[in-house]
C-alpha cells in the first residue's frame, strides 16, 4: 500500500469519471482492512451526523422516538486508468443507518458484503436489506477468511446464507490485495453481466 | 497547547455555513463527484462564505467532493451544499460521475422517467471498472507467480 503525501492528493487531470463500490458488513469483519488492501490512499475517513431511531435511551419528550448520531465511513480511492476513479466506501450494516445508505447506493457499481463465517448470523441484517431493496443494487458476497476461522467451501456458506444460485460468493483475505481486488471483480463482473442482461 | 482528546467543533453549526438549506441544489450530488476549479484566477466576491474560499482552493487541482470534505474537516452533507453554489456560480465544475450527466444538468434535475435506471452505471463504466481491477490484481507486488 502506498501512503499519499500532500502532492498526491490530487488525481491525474486525465480522469473523466468515477466510479463507487460499497463494502458492507458488521462491525469488525474487515471492512477498513479491504478498503486498505486495494486503496492507492491511506483510508480516510469522514463522518456524518445523521438522525437515527433512538435505541431506547435518552428519550426526550417530543422528539418522537429520533436521535442524533455520528457515523463514520471510511473510504479507499484507486486509479484505475488514466481515464477512470473508483471509490470504495465501507458501510455499517446495522439496519439504523439504511437511510445513510440510500444516498450512497445510488449511481453505485453494487455492494460487497464481507462476512465473518464465526459470527454468520450478523450478516443476515445487511442481506435482508439488500434483498428488499427496491433498486436491485448488484452484490457478492466475500467471505473474510480469518486464521481461526473453520474452513467451510463457499456452497456451505450459500446455504447457511440462503443466497440465490447467481449472486457470486468468493473467500478472500481483506489483508491481500490481489484477494481482495479478486472480490471487487467478482462484484463487478456480475454487474456487469446483470446490466447486459445475461443473468 | 492542544492537549490530547482536546475537543473539535467548529465554532458555527452546519446548518449557518449552508444558509439553513439541508439538500444540495443538485439532486446528482455524490460523493464520489469529481469537482474542480473552473479558473484559477477567478476570484469570489468579498461576501463568499470562508467554506467556499476554502473548498474552492482545496479543488484547485481535480479532487472527489468526499475527499475535499475530509481534508477541509466538514461533512459530506455541508460541502455538497456548498460544492452546488459554486457550481451554480460558474466557479467549480464537476465531471460526470457515475452516469453520464445531460449536458445542462437538465437531467439531473427533472429526474424524469425511468428514474430508477438512471441510477445504475452504464455498461462502458462498469467495463472501464472492471478490466481497471484486473489490472490491479495482476499488478499487486506478492502474487503468486
Amino acid at each position: 500500500m502506498t501512503l499519499a503525501g500532500a502532492h498526491e492528493r490530487y488525481l491525474p487531470g486525465t480522469v473523466r469519471r468515477s466510479a463507487k463500490i460499497l463494502v458492507v458488513g458488521s462491525f469488525g469483519v474487515g471492512k477498513t482492512t479491504l478498503i486498505g488492501a486495494v486503496s492507492e490512499i491511506a483510508p480516510l475517513r469522514t463522518e456524518e451526523t445523521m438522525t437515527v431511531a433512538s435505541m431506547g435511551i435518552d428519550d426526550l419528550a417530543g422528539l418522537e422516538g429520533k436521535t442524533t448520531t455520528t457515523v463514520a465511513m471510511d473510504f479507499g480511492r484507486v486509479t484505475l486508468s488514466p481515464h477512470t476513479v473508483l471509490y470504495v466506501f465501507g458501510m455499517p450494516g446495522q439496519r439504523r443507518f439504511w437511510d445513510l445508505w440510500d444516498g450512497l447506493a445510488e449511481g453505485a457499481v453494487g455492494a460487497l458484503v464481507l462476512v465473518d463465517t464465526r459470527r454468520l448470523e450478523a450478516s443476515f441484517e445487511v442481506l435482508d436489506q439488500l434483498e428488499l431493496r427496491k433498486d436491485n443494487l448488484p452484490f457478492a458476497v466475500a467471505v473474510n477468511v480469518f486464521p481461526d476461522s473453520h474452513q467451510h467451501s463457499t456452497e456451505e456458506v450459500r446455504r447457511a446464507l440462503d443466497l440465490l444460485p447467481e449472486t457470486p460468493i468468493v473467500l478472500c483475505d481483506a489483508r491481500d490485495r490481489i484477494s481482495s481486488a479478486s472480490a471487487l471483480i467478482a462484484l463487478t463482473a456480475y454487474a456487469l453481466a446483470t446490466e447486459e442482461g445475461s443473468v | 497547547m492542544s492537549s490530547s482528546g482536546e475537543y473539535h467543533d467548529r465554532p458555527v453549526r452546519p446548518y449557518v455555513v449552508t444558509k439553513g438549506r439541508a439538500r444540495p441544489s443538485r439532486t446528482a450530488i455524490r460523493p464520489e463527484m469529481l469537482l474542480i476549479a473552473t479558473d484559477p484566477g477567478k476570484t469570489l466576491p468579498v461576501w463568499a462564505s470562508s467554506e467556499e474560499r476554502a473548498l474552492l482552493r482545496m479543488c484547485r487541482r481535480l479532487l472527489s467532493l468526499v475527499e475535499a470534505a475530509v481534508y477541509l474537516q466538514l461533512p459530506v452533507s455541508v460541502v455538497s451544499v456548498v460544492a452546488c453554489d459554486l457550481i451554480d456560480e460558474g466557479f467549480l465544475a464537476m465531471r460526470a460521475s457515475s452516469e453520464e450527466l445531460v449536458p445542462g444538468g437538465a437531467g439531473a434535475r427533472s429526474g424524469g422517467p425511468g428514474g430508477s435506471r438512471s441510477a445504475r452505471p452504464d455498461v462502458q463504466l462498469l467495463q472501464d471498472v472492471l478490466n481497471g481491477l484486473r489490472k490491479l490484481a495482476e499488478a499487486a507486488p506478492g502474487g503468486a507467480g
